[in-house]
């Protein structure tokens, strides 16, 4: 596709939006502003996880894309087709082949290593935006480490409901400093953000970038009586007897039958491949 | 037997060709072609061409065209094609005062140098359906009055002669440009116009009539609304001057609001301005009602807590792009935030139940 440059976007955004990654890099939680360009596909859609990829891809990279943790979605498959065609690169399925993943609402099971970028989708970055909706305010909150809002609210949670009342894009500290959204990953990935692998935060519709290094501490907040419960469904992947995964809850028949999955599709098919079965696994006639 | 979904590609192809047919729909019809839209839906045309910032009657009626009709979805097509392009430059600010104009109006005076014309307006006509166009809908050339050559002063400018109304202060410096650097608060008045400009013709409409209805009033008159073409004029540097590179239909909104003086300054009159492509009038003169209510702060009067008075809350969501793309996003799968949202309602109740339970046994 001659028509557009490398990764669609020009070099001079790229050269911007690489800016503010690194700016982003340098201060960990930190939301940076960038200017968000209008891209072919929605605000919501991913727009600034695209930008972000788009502004990381070299010729040399292998590109995966998921939603949801599948690879198949269908705007997992629209934005990797769009990398195919615009940037030519290679693809993959595979966690471990990928340099650069793009990820809408989870983080993948297998550890990334070092070399890796994983670049996340982000609906709303502001963390505190549902406590205090003005922009204007929020930062000068930032700036001034005030989150006092947040422990109040995490503290009427407990004294209404018994719990902190967030299952997803449940509030970090990054490094003792920023708090930040994780983005809408279900609590249960909040423990993997300690990674070896570069994470980037993309916003485009608000126009922000942030990101955190390898190695970085992320510390999901919580109260000493009330630790953090990265909890998930109490059960095993019904196709790779997966014990320690995310899973989706599938329902199978009219009379509300369900089984559960993991939501890694790659994590999943790859210890099916292995021999792990689970208890609603086909039958090896079955499946030849 | 379950088997994981697969087939998003093979889906995703299938619904582009289908949506393709249904674009095309009868073809016992006659397709609709370009030229067509762009002569015939021209108030469409404008507002895509305005909200979408840029200026090209033709991709904006191929973008009417290609989106079905939907002018939201064609404005997308436009601002995404248009943040491709290079920026070659930048024109000389137009001069509205030279404008050949085909409307111009003014609420305030009763006749103005240079007249009062009507033009092509839909405003006294009787909202008949006219049943006669379904079949036939040619129409007889319009009379012609000799077009007048020189410019035409504007309205304002006449009540600033008196010193009666404020004066806006030229500046030379760049206007700031929200395609290219992200929006930042406090907004000065060149970015909150242009924001307003490209802001959606609905959410600006109804901001400015909550104006209206006492929600931060400030009663406004349309001071003048003039709709025209003036001369686009670029400064080449390797020539040393200004050469007019083309022309642009603009409609323009000048309106005239009462103030009451403060300590520092006597009573007089302010303005709000609305400046848009092609003949789109209601949103030029929603933009300039709206452009005075968010000019209350720096004006020192009737500060509210009304929504049009709130920058942020104006700014943050006039722009329908952004609004439908994240209004529709919820479309998309969200199957592995619900399964989190499940477990800890299963879980909160469960507690619950157990707790009367003990409670009723105790």
């Amino acid at each position: 596709m001659s028509d557009y440059n490398f990764a669609y976007l020009d070099e001079q955004t790229k050269r911007m939006i690489r800016r503010a990654i690194l700016k982003g890099i340098a201060i960990p939680g930190y939301q940076v502003p960038f200017a968000s360009r209008e891209m072919p596909m929605p605000y919501g859609w991913g727009t600034g996880g695209v930008q972000v990829t788009a502004a990381c891809l070299t010729p040399e990279d292998t590109l995966k894309v998921i939603d949801q943790g599948a690879d198949d979605t269908t705007n997992a498959v629209s934005i990797r087709k769009f990398f195919e065609k615009t940037a030519e690169i290679a693809v993959t399925e595979k966690t471990g082949t990928a340099t650069v993943i793009q990820t809408r609402h989870r983080i993948p099971e297998e550890p990334l290593a070092e070399g890796q970028i994983l670049v996340y989708q982000v609906p709303i970055p502001e963390p505190l935006r549902f406590l205090e909706p003005r922009e204007t305010e929020t930062r000068k909150m930032h700036a001034l480490e005030e989150y006092g809002l947040m422990h109040v609210k995490l503290y009427e949670d407990i004294a209404r409901h018994g719990h902190i009342a967030t299952s997803y894009a449940y509030p970090v500290k990054v490094e003792g400093r920023y708090v930040m959204d994780p983005s809408p990953i279900p609590k249960f990935d909040n423990p993997k953000m300690d990674m070896a692998a570069i994470q980037l935060f993309g916003a485009g519709r608000e126009q922000r970038i942030y990101a955190v290094p390898p190695y970085t501490k992320v510390v999901s907040l919580d109260f000493e009586d009330h630790p953090f419960d990265p909890s998930k469904a109490d059960h095993p992947c019904d196709l790779c007897g997966a014990e320690h995964t995310y899973l989706d809850e599938v329902i199978i028949d009219d009379d509300g039958g369900r089984m559960f999955v993991c939501s890694d599709t790659d994590y999943c098919a790859g210890r099916q491949a292995k021999g792990h079965r689970g208890c609603l696994s086909p039958t090896e006639e079955a499946a030849q | 037997m379950y088997v994981a979904v697969k087939g998003g590609e093979r889906a995703i192809d299938n619904a582009h060709a289908w949506l393709a047919e249904e674009r095309r729909g009868d073809t016992s019809v006659a397709e609709l072609s370009v030229p067509q839209i762009r002569e015939q839906l021209a108030l469409a045309v404008n507002r895509v061409m305005t909200e979408g910032s840029l200026y090209d009657p033709d991709l904006a009626a191929l973008a009417i065209k290609q989106s079905r009709g939907d002018l939201i979805e064609a404005i997308f097509l436009i601002r995404a094609y248009r943040t491709t392009l290079p920026r070659i430059g930048h024109s000389r600010p137009v001069e509205t005062e030279t404008m050949l104009c085909d409307r111009r109006i003014s609420a305030t005076f009763k006749d103005v140098p240079g007249g009062q014309v009507l033009g092509p307006t839909f405003d006294y006509t009787h909202r008949l359906l006219d049943f006669k166009l379904a079949a036939d809908g040619e129409a007889m050339a319009a009379q012609m009055a000799a077009p007048r050559l020189e410019p035409t002063p504007h309205v304002t400018e006449f009540l600033n002669k008196e010193g009666l109304i404020q004066t806006e202060d030229r500046s030379e410096d760049t206007p700031p440009d929200l395609t290219r650097e992200p929006m930042e608060l406090p907004a000065n008045r060149a970015l909150r116009l242009q924001a307003l400009a490209r802001g959606d013709e609905g959410f600006v409409l109804s901001m400015a009539y909550s104006t209206q209805r006492g929600y931060g009033n400030s009663h406004a008159f349309v001071g003048e609304l003039r709709i025209g073409k003036v001369a686009v004029e670029l400064d080449i540097p390797e020539l040393g001057f200004a050469i007019e590179i083309g022309e642009v239909e603009l409609t323009e909104c000048e309106t005239v609001n009462k103030f009451a003086g403060s300590k520092i300054e006597p009573p007089q009159f302010t303005r709000g301005y609305g400046l848009t492509f092609g003949q789109t009038e209601r949103k030029a003169i929603s933009m300039a009602l709206v452009d005075r209510a968010l000019r209350s702060k720096e004006l020192g009067v009737e500060m509210s807590n009304s929504p049009a008075h709130d920058e942020e809350f104006v700014l943050y969501h006039c722009d329908n792009i952004q609004a439908t793309g994240f209004l529709e996003h919820i479309k998309l799968p969200h199957y592995v935030d619900f399964q989190s949202e499940m477990e800890l309602v299963r879980k909160m109740r469960a507690e619950i139940f157990a707790a009367q339970h003990k409670e009723a046994a105790e």
